[in-house]
Formats: structure tokens, C-alpha cells, sequence
């Protein structure tokens, strides 16, 4: 089999920005390059205007009112889509961002919840990201509920899971059901060892897509503008971009 | 203007001590300062969320407790002495959730003993948190909505640009050390430079100005955030970082580090 003419980043940066076409607003966290990329690549397409709020950035962030901004934002509905990953996720899409064990008795700790038990609840379009697709991250059932997946109805909650998307597979959330569907595999990775590595039931249709591959288009903004808009926040990341760019 | 060691003077053993993220101005200078004095049991309050500073002061024997949304060297990785401290038990940490941390703060902002907020329900956050109370909203009803205490630290410590004679301090857009100040007894704060002439007389410079009113003191600390960075001044160094977190991994590679830069022989900064 020939070397695709794309990295696995550059696949995983045109899966999440297919999930933010359309929006006005996305907002990506501290340290998540392949997110931040894949809301510069929809916004680099984007019919019509589209923000995106980086954290941590200087110029690619509009926010003068402190680090409560981006909350009480997110709580007035102006922030249509967010990024959320977690040290353990099941399937009912809650997440663990504070470690494993029988809390406070932990044998891991990671570091802790950040915003996730606000924002899960009111951004309308949270998308999980975790690149290790691994038994010990996608669990049956969390050690500790940083934010919930799904709530009882009495519970205001305009926002919550959209979607998963692992370095193997994209899940989609079904949150009448409150579970997971996979909605295809990445190519080259087989079903069986998605089902292998994969802590928690989920649904899937008799016949799985493979996740399209990017196309010439999609690489090309990734590899010019995303790339640069990139450098201020993620110098690494952007420069390994913009490298691949060069090698094809 | 004080001298640092004065400023510092002002923290004492047990204080409940207010400090702001990695990348909002943290005052480093000054932290390495506390250490080297000894200070003992600080309740660190990360607004919402802390990492190198924490991390030094944790490994350091410095602090009793924490109370933050998550702790983190970032993209370098965990921070190594705060999640053996945890591990271990050997501080009280007491996890909370951003927006929580600044609604706590607002409430004293506002003089009230407590504000409402969206979000936590169903968490384990929430479930862990037995100062905090879930309530029906008494306007509409079949609405549960969190309270939360007012948080009032005894002492706000951070890094800014600059300020002026008369203690009033430049922090631009970073308005999350405004409500540490206004929420805080005590204000403590290292400035990169002193500029002559009042912040307030400048309109522009003036609606980034936390004015001397919440200021309880002023020392000057050039490159008082380093190796962490100061926005608009100097990128954060990220080679200096990395080796700590390399060497923050073992006991014996925290003591190195802390020996070549936070025992007495840099008591000169």
C-alpha cells in the first residue's frame, strides 16, 4: 500500500472542521492543536463570517473581560461549538479529567477539570477529541463525572456531546439514547480492532464507512493559511504543517 | 515602592493566597522569594488554574492546600510535584471548575454571600464539593441551579507591566486579576518597571489600570515572571521549562532545581 499523500493530523484537522462547518462562533482551548486547526480551516472556508476564540492566544482572541469571559459567554449561547477531551471517557459520554481510582483515594491524577463542568452543559456543539483510542481512555464507566454526558430533563442544559473522534474512528453521540454510534473508521484501521480497543458498547451499522480521506482543497488551506494563523499559539505544531507541506 | 523581600513580608504561614494561570502574569520573582524565606501551610486559590508556580511551591513543602480547576504544566505535561502531593495525600486538594472559581470571586466582588451558576449538576465535581448547595431557582421553579460561597482570599499575589508612584497598577486585558484584587484583603503585586507620572490621568492607559484603591503594595522585579512569560513582554522559556518539568519528576531532581534557583545564594533578586 502507497503512503497517503496526508498525515494523520491533517486527516484528524479535516474531521473536525467537516463538524464545525456552518457555525459562527468556535472556541478552542489551551494546548489543542489538531482542534484549533480544524476551526481555522472552517473558518478558512467559511461562506460567512466565522469567529473562533483561541485561549491563550493574543491575536486570535477578541475577549477583554478576564478568564470569566469565555464562560459567561458560552452561558449566553454566543459560542456554538468547543472541544472537550478527557484522561477516561465512556459511553455515556461523561468525562474524567481528574484521574483514576475511588476519588480522593486516586492512583492516577490528572489535572483536573478545567471548564468542562460548565461548558459540557451550555455550548450546543461539544466535540470529544482524544487521539489515544485505547481500552484504559474509552472505559466503561468513568472513576470520576467531571461533566456529566447527559442529564435528567429538569436540568438546564442547552449544550452537550456532538460527537467523538479518536486517532481510529468518528463516534457520533446520540443523545436521546444517551450512547455512542460509530459513525466510521479511519483508513487503513479495521472494525474489529476499533471494537478491540474500545471500552464501551456502542452502536454501529452493518456496514462502517471509512472516514474520507482530505481532499486536495482541504490540504492546501491546512497547509498555508491554517498553518500560519497556527504559529503564534502552536509553533511546533504548525511548523510539522507546514514541513509536510513542503515534503508533498 | 517596597523591596520585594517587604512585599513578600506580607504573606504569612497559612495564608489563603489567590494567584493567577501560567499565562496571565504570575509573580515568580516573588514566589522564589517565599520560598527561600520558608513559608509554610499557603491555601493556594488558583484563579482558575495554576502550574509552575504551584508546582515550585507544592514541592517546596510550602502548602497545606489547593483549591483549583486543574494544575498543569501544559503542553509540557503534568505538573510532577503537585500530582505526587495529591497522590500521596500530603496536601488537602479541593477540586473545583473555572466559572466556579470566578463566581466565588464576583460574590465578593459584590458583597454577597453567594452566586448562582449554570452547569455541575450531575458531576462528581459537585458531588465532592459539601460547601456547595443545589437549590430550585425561586423565580420560575423545576429549575435546579448550584450556589456557591463567596471565596474571599486574604492575599491576591501576581506580575503586571508596570505602574505608577502611586501604586496604581497596568494589567490591560487581563481582568481575572482585577477580581482577584477587588475579591482580596491584600494586593500584592511585582511590576516589571515604574513609570512616572498617574496611570489615571491617561484615559486610554487608565481602563486597563487596577487603581492603587485595591493595592496594598508594589515592588519592582524585572523579569519578574520568568522563566513563565509576561504578555507583550517576553515569551515564556520554554527550554527552562522543559528542564523542570524533566527534573520535577524525582525528589532528588526537584531538590537540584530548587537549589540552583530559589536557595539563598540568588537572595540578591
Amino acid at each position: 500500500m502507497s503512503e497517503p499523500g496526508w498525515s494523520k493530523a491533517e486527516l484528524l484537522v479535516a474531521v473536525l472542521a467537516r463538524m464545525l462547518d456552518g457555525l459562527g462562533h468556535v472556541a478552542v482551548g489551551a494546548a489543542s492543536p489538531i482542534p484549533g486547526a480544524a476551526a481555522f480551516l472552517a473558518q478558512a472556508r467559511a461562506a460567512r463570517a466565522m469567529r473562533v476564540t483561541v485561549l491563550g492566544s493574543e491575536s486570535h482572541n477578541d475577549f477583554t473581560d478576564g478568564g470569566r469571559e469565555l464562560f459567561d459567554c458560552a452561558a449566553q449561547g454566543r459560542i456554538d461549538a468547543f472541544f472537550l477531551g478527557g484522561g477516561q471517557i465512556d459511553g455515556q459520554a461523561n468525562l474524567n479529567l481528574v484521574g483514576c481510582g475511588d476519588y480522593p483515594d486516586l492512583t492516577v491524577r490528572f489535572p483536573g477539570s478545567y471548564g468542562s463542568a460548565y461548558l459540557y452543559f451550555l455550548i450546543p456543539r461539544v466535540i470529544l477529541f482524544r487521539e489515544e483510542h485505547s481500552a484504559r481512555v474509552l472505559v466503561p464507566k468513568v472513576d470520576f463525572i467531571s461533566a456529566p454526558g447527559v442529564s435528567p430533563p429538569e436540568v438546564y442544559r442547552p449544550g452537550g456531546p456532538h460527537a467523538l473522534v479518536t486517532s481510529k474512528a468518528v463516534f457520533a453521540f446520540e443523545r436521546e439514547r444517551g450512547g455512542f454510534r460509530l459513525a466510521s473508521v479511519h483508513p487503513g484501521i479495521g472494525v474489529d480492532e476499533v471494537t478491540a480497543q474500545t471500552g464501551f458498547a456502542f452502536e454501529r451499522p452493518a456496514q462502517v464507512p471509512t472516514t474520507p480521506a482530505p481532499e486536495a482543497e482541504t490540504l492546501a488551506l491546512i497547509r498555508g493559511p491554517v498553518g500560519a494563523a497556527l504559529a503564534e499559539v502552536y509553533p511546533r505544531f504548525a511548523a510539522t504543517l507546514r514541513r509536510h507541506g513542503e515534503a508533498s | 515602592m517596597r523591596p520585594l523581600a517587604a512585599l513578600i513580608g506580607e504573606i504569612g504561614d497559612g495564608a489563603l493566597l489567590a494567584v493567577p494561570p501560567d499565562y496571565s502574569g504570575v509573580a515568580m520573582a516573588a514566589t522564589r522569594a517565599l520560598i527561600r524565606r520558608g513559608v509554610r501551610g499557603l491555601r493556594l486559590l488558583a484563579v482558575p488554574q495554576s502550574g509552575l508556580q504551584t508546582d515550585l511551591l507544592i514541592g517546596a513543602g510550602c502548602v497545606a492546600a489547593v483549591e483549583s480547576a486543574a494544575v498543569s504544566l501544559g503542553d509540557l505535561g503534568p505538573a510532577p510535584r503537585f500530582t505526587a502531593a495529591v497522590l500521596a495525600r500530603r496536601i488537602a486538594m479541593t477540586d473545583s471548575t473555572c466559572p466556579a472559581i470566578h463566581a466565588a470571586l464576583q460574590a465578593t466582588e459584590k458583597g454577597v454571600p453567594f452566586f448562582p451558576l449554570r452547569g455541575l449538576i450531575g458531576s462528581d465535581v459537585l458531588r465532592f464539593r459539601p460547601d456547595w448547595r443545589v437549590i430550585d431557582n425561586p423565580f420560575a421553579g423545576g429549575d435546579p441551579i448550584v450556589l456557591l460561597p463567596a471565596i474571599a482570599p486574604e492575599v491576591a499575589l501576581f506580575h503586571a507591566p508596570f505602574a505608577d508612584r502611586a501604586g496604581n497598577v497596568w494589567i490591560g486585558r487581563r481582568r481575572e486579576l482585577v477580581s482577584m484584587a477587588h475579591a482580596a484583603d491584600k494586593t500584592l503585586v511585582t511590576v516589571e518597571e515604574v513609570v512616572d507620572g498617574n496611570l489615571m490621568d491617561d484615559q486610554t492607559l487608565a481602563a486597563g489600570v487596577l487603581p492603587a484603591l485595591y493595592v496594598a503594595g508594589v515592588a519592582q522585579a524585572p523579569k519578574g515572571a520568568w522563566p513563565l512569560g509576561l504578555a507583550g513582554r517576553y515569551p515564556p522559556d520554554r527550554a527552562h521549562l522543559a528542564r523542570y518539568a524533566e527534573l520535577a519528576k524525582s525528589e532528588a531532581g526537584f531538590a537540584r532545581y530548587l537549589a540552583e534557583h530559589a536557595d539563598a545564594a540568588q537572595a540578591a533578586e
